[in-house]
């Protein structure tokens, strides 16, 4: 087997970000604290130093006008790269993302695209609370002219970073800060994995599980246990890119398997997987061996305290109780993880604050 | 020059009156904003700029696009929805755009176009080019966030940025009264977020054109943004061909009063009065932009409608 080459999420990002700066001068990085000591999450490191302010800079506090600066840039040749420590903060910035980057293209008559990457994390638990820690992939993802990215592995992190920076396209690429610390094979050269190329991440016959960003590692635990203890063989597709999603691979998978768990980070109300949902309703109409399922956040925001979380967002036992449920096996079995760290981290490696 | 700017104010206001005219035939079908009455600052401004310096604008942005040297014939043809439009008919009066002359486009949410052309600034900047970017906004814009953060951007990164404020007293209705504090000069409150700040008789085309020369040559030199508040005045309704004194939002006298100031009357009276001008040459030019305008509404009208074409090529770039 070839050695592999493990680093974290966050340092296959920052290479991809490296890779990208040095390879096309054109690309610029900016955002609020890029160059700070704190570095993004390490996901910055040593650009700064390495390209100068003149291409890797912080800015005033202000979403919406540095969104239509980048935009501006890129027509003007650039190529911008920006990064907000927090989704939430960007939803100032819904005018410039909505009303010009992803129409800029189809409303001046294809004249000029937008090669734009907005970089925006996501998160929850450990307080982040109702206005730090929203997935709103959906609200990206209905708009036309956008392509939404949401990486799993650090491996597809890079990947897809390097392809969404190369797009010729308004790109959000949505990180979930509970996997960069997650650590995985990652290849040194630069290979840009295509957006809206779902990817087949465990194959299995028995069951289809699509999944997204944090979701597919909570997928990945309920597979092997469910594989374990009930050698129930999960299929786990990864999305990869929630817009466009890539339904020929999805559908693909239910043909096979006749049974489907779709599985989103966000609210359940108008989401990517209640979409998925309704296409594959419209499709497999009669066909597939048990109703398509779904699991996702309450329509309800997420409180701070650790006793509100606790209850709120999908386990990978969420999971395996509805794939036993769907695969008609009523276990008395208590089902449990062998988790070594509370329930509102993603590991003993994050002790907050943010 | 001057010949050029009269010209150019007679070209804005012309087609401007033709569009009002033809309004009501019903085959324009989108939501129109005429400058008539503002045509100095366009003028002014865009034969100020050579064509490597770029412009944004809004949805009052007809005279900015012809006054930067936009095609009047894709122009028209974009107003009419037509195939052969500037925006191959998706965009409309309010989504213009001229590349070839370095019009990157107007767009239609009050204050949108303004970070982009302070991106435009930073693309500039990092391309070491010798050229700027403008960016027309109006008062009812400098109410907008957007406005104070792009203004802010542009000059903590000292970008090569001219904003041009045309203030016409009114934001669709509402007059500045209800928006903005008694004796607020919007210049002198630009000045105060430390950007130089300066006021130019928006009625006045000589006046607009050496403010403007003036201004780009020191954003170059000073390596710093400007700000020019040029007040003026609409003549005609917010959206849409008619003039609209009786409705009560503004009284005949102010309109009356402004009507006076007329930029173009007041230019070609100067220039026929010291003679740079005779009358057969104003006929003459008259004549000439009315060539021009039947050209360009020819060419709309008789262009093909575009084709509903739903694929995914009309939204993304490969």
């Amino acid at each position: 087997m070839k050695k592999q080459r493990i680093i974290p999420f966050s340092k296959a990002i920052n290479e991809a970000l490296h890779f990208s700066m040095s390879n096309d001068k054109n690309v610029i990085l900016y955002g609020l604290g890029v160059d700070d000591p704190m570095e993004i999450f390490g996901t910055t490191e040593g650009l700064a130093k390495k390209f100068g302010n003149d291409r890797v800079f912080d800015v005033p506090t202000s979403e919406n006008a540095i969104t239509g600066v980048g935009i501006g840039a890129s027509i003007g040749g650039l190529i911008p790269v920006m990064t907000h420590q927090r989704l939430d903060f960007f939803l100032l910035a819904m005018d410039q993302l909505v009303n010009a980057a992803a129409k800029w293209y189809f409303m001046f008559g294809e004249q000029r695209s937008i090669p734009i990457t907005v970089r925006l994390i996501i998160g929850r638990g450990w307080g982040q609370g109702p206005t730090h820690s929203q997935n709103l992939q959906s609200w990206f993802a209905h708009i036309p002219g956008l392509k939404v990215v949401m990486p799993s592995t650090p491996e597809d992190a890079k990947g897809l970073l390097l392809a969404s920076i190369a797009d010729k396209n308004p790109v959000v690429f949505l990180e979930h800060r509970w996997l960069h610390n997650l650590k995985g094979h990652v290849e040194k050269k630069a290979v840009p994995i295509p957006l809206g190329k779902a990817s087949v991440l465990r194959k299995g016959k028995d069951i289809t599980l699509v999944t997204m960003s944090y979701a597919t590692i909570e997928s990945i635990h309920a597979s092997d246990y469910l594989k374990e203890h009930f050698n129930i063989s999960c299929e786990i597709i990864d999305l990869r890119t929630v817009s466009p999603v890539d339904y020929g691979t999805v559908f693909k998978s239910i043909s096979k398997t006749g049974k489907v768990l779709v599985l989103d980070t966000g609210m359940k109300n108008c989401s990517i997987s209640s979409e998925i949902i309704a296409r594959i309703a419209e499709k497999f109409w009669g066909k597939l061996d048990k109703r398509p399922e779904q699991l996702a956040l309450p329509d309800f925001p997420e409180g701070t305290s650790p006793a509100l979380t606790k209850d709120y967002h999908v386990s990978a036992e969420d999971i395996i109780k509805r794939v036993l449920f769907m695969s008609d096996i009523k276990s008395k079995q208590k089902i449990s993880l062998e988790r070594q760290f509370p329930h509102d981290v993603p590991g003993d490696w994050f002790t907050g604050p943010f | 020059m001057q010949l050029k700017l009269l010209k150019m104010m007679v070209r804005i206001r012309s087609l401007e009156e033709r569009i009002a005219s033809e309004y009501s035939s019903q085959e324009m079908r989108c939501p129109t904003h005429l400058s008539i009455g503002q045509e100095a600052a366009a003028a002014g401004v865009g034969l100020a700029l050579s064509k490597k310096d770029v412009a944004v604008s809004s949805h009052r942005g007809h005279g900015h696009y012809i006054g930067k040297g936009g095609d009047l014939k894709r122009m028209m043809a974009e107003i009419y929805g037509k195939e052969t439009g500037c925006s191959m008919g998706r965009g409309g009066s309010m989504h213009l755009i001229d590349r070839e002359v370095g019009f990157e486009g107007t767009t239609a949410i009050v204050g949108n176009s303004i970070p982009v052309g302070v991106g435009l600034g930073l693309a500039l900047q990092a391309q070491k080019r010798k050229n700027i970017s403008v960016v027309f906004l109006g008062d009812g814009a400098v109410e907008e966030g957007a406005f104070y953060e792009s203004a802010n951007f542009a000059a903590v990164r000292n970008l090569p940025v001219l904003f041009v404020c045309e203030n016409n007293l009114y934001s669709v209705y509402s007059p500045l009264s209800v928006r903005q504090p008694k004796n607020r000069q919007i210049y002198k409150m630009v000045q105060g977020m430390g950007i130089k700040s300066i006021i130019a008789d928006g009625n006045n085309v000589e006046d607009v054109f050496k403010a403007v020369s003036k201004a780009k040559a020191e954003i170059l030199k000073k390596k710093q943004p400007i700000f020019i508040e040029m007040p003026t005045y609409r003549w005609r309704e917010h959206c849409g061909p008619n003039f609209d004194n009786h409705i009560g939002y503004r009284d005949e006298k102010e309109f009356l009063r402004w009507q006076k100031k007329d930029p173009i009357k007041i230019f070609s009276n100067k220039l026929l009065k010291n003679k740079s001008i005779s009358q057969a040459q104003l006929e003459k030019i008259y004549l000439s932009v009315a060539k021009e305008i039947d050209e360009a509404f020819d060419f709309a009208k008789k262009s093909p409608f575009p084709k509903l074409n739903l694929s995914e090529s009309t939204i993304f770039a490969k």
